[in-house]
């Protein structure tokens, strides 16, 4: 009867103080099957990394609309390598220019959705993309 | 070993045996093996009452009320898990960030994953887990839906039940159980009218049940849990009642009701596993619908001759 489920960290970094992006893909994981773990606003990369550890995400998925991407996205890597924690998939939404998603890719940001993408669309890539640790 | 990390403190190790003992990994049997003698020190609470009532923003005031004495908390915190999907969106986290980065506090969310008595089948042992790793205080928060709320009451010490003014006249038809499970009854949102009243209208409600001499008799107390107003209260008497548990030999009774019910909730779970997969396995289970459907047999005896059938291993 095991049964591996995928859980995902859906959070906002930053001061902005809007989060029905967040709460969309939230539900839309939700009736994925996944376990969300919904921590809300303002979170801090330091919670952030904290909190996906004590629950074990596969995936941290954040929403991030404030114009901060370039420093937050980094701070919250470099926090996963500090604790040994990069195993963890981490992906971010939001309003985010084409030409800064290379260097948050290089930066260890895994995959970057722009305003637009469907939630299918955002859902299929979790599907095929991250597993539940073994 | 997960386990010898656990014990060493290793938190990432702590949080992925509480995966594998949500997913039911056949693993994290014997990690909880090596972790059990190391149980039995934290003071277990539990907090239960409808959806909205509080209950998470005050595990997040309680948290800081005993940081504030250097004890080291755990919470676990228990969301429904959709019957739909299986998903879940496990909200309560959003009330304790502040906590999040405390290497003091450890906080776990499980979806109930299908169980109904306001707990998920882990807690028990999530539970178990943050216990073995030195917390001193373990708070379980639980889903708040429904009115059989009762598993709390073997999963913990001591139990708070989280109501919120105007009830009013509804207060009457409250449940008895929910009296029943009570060692304390908060009325959270105090800012709100009619919290004396509720509280006032608790409080006959239980001394109409005529406690006997030397049995805890449980205070109703008011809170406002967005600004931490009652919190030292709350906590006070939550240490009065875990002080209650130990004099009065109560905390014994208690434990042993605690180990009799993971010992009973494990067999049940194992024997069922056991047999049922034994029978799917070897076509018995197969053979048994067809009977049934062509009635030649009945669930009754099909499971006679399955029990008569087992060696239970
Ligand atoms: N007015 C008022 N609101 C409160 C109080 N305590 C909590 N709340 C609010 O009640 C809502 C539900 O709280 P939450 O802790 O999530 O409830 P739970 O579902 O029981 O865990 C939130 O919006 C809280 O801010 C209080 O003492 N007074
Ligand atoms: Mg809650």
């Amino acid at each position: 009867m095991a049964e591996r489920r995928l859980r995902i960290l859906v959070g906002k970094p930053g001061l902005d103080g809007h989060d029905r992006g967040a709460k969309i893909i939230a539900r839309a994981f939700r009736d994925a099957g996944f376990e969300v773990i919904y921590t809300g606003l303002h979170q801090t990369p330091e919670q952030i990394v904290s909190a996906a550890i004590q629950e074990d995400v596969d995936l941290i998925a954040l929403s991030i609309l404030s114009g901060a991407h370039n420093t937050l996205l980094p701070a919250v890597y470099e926090l996963m390598k500090e604790k040994k924690a990069e195993d963890i998939v981490l992906m971010a939404g939001g309003v985010i220019p084409e030409t800064d998603i290379p260097g948050l890719k290089a930066a260890g940001i895994r995959e970057v959705f722009t305003p637009g993408t469907s939630t299918e669309t955002i859902v299929e890539w979790v599907r095929t993309k991250v597993t539940p640790r073994a | 070993m997960l386990a010898e990390r656990v014990l060493d403190g290793d938190v990432r190790a702590a949080a992925r045996l509480m995966r594998d003992i949500d997913d039911r990994m056949k693993s994290a049997v014997d990690e909880l093996k090596v972790l059990y003698p190391h149980t039995g020190n934290a003071f277990i609470i539990g907090l239960t009452g409808p959806p909205g009532a509080g209950k998470s923003t005050l595990v997040d005031q309680i948290v800081a009320g005993f940081r504030k004495k250097d004890l080291l908390v755990g919470v676990v915190a228990i969301d429904p898990t959709s019957p739909f999907s299986g998903g879940a969106i496990l909200g309560d986290r959003i009330r304790m960030n502040r906590h999040a980065d405390d290497a003091g506090v450890f906080i776990r969310s499980l979806g109930t994953r299908g169980a109904l008595g306001g707990l998920s089948r882990s807690t028990t042992d999530v539970v178990n887990v943050m216990d073995a790793m030195g917390m001193d205080v373990v708070i379980i928060e639980t889903v708040g839906v429904g009115q059989d709320e009762v598993d709390i009451v073997s999963a913990a010490h001591t139990t708070a039940v989280v109501m919120v003014p105007g009830l009013g006249d509804d207060i009457q038809a409250i449940k008895a159980g929910i009296l029943e499970i009570g060692d304390i009854f908060v009325v959270n949102k105090a800012d709100r009218d009619g919290a004396d009243r509720t509280a006032r209208e608790l409080s006959a409600m239980l001394e109409m049940r005529h406690p006997e001499e030397g049995e805890w008799f449980p205070q109703v107390l008011k809170t406002e849990g967005s600004r931490g107003v009652g919190i030292d209260e709350l906590i006070a008497e939550f240490d009065r009642h875990h002080d209650f548990l130990k004099t009065s030999g109560h905390l014994q009774r208690l434990t042993e009701e605690r180990n009799a019910k993971l010992f009973t909730d494990t067999l049940r779970d194992q024997l069922f596993e056991a047999v049922f997969g034994a029978i799917k396995e070897d076509g018995t289970y197969r053979q048994i619908l067809d009977g049934l459907r062509e009635r030649t047999t009945d669930p009754y005896t099909a499971v006679e001759r399955v029990l008569a059938q087992s060696s239970f291993s």
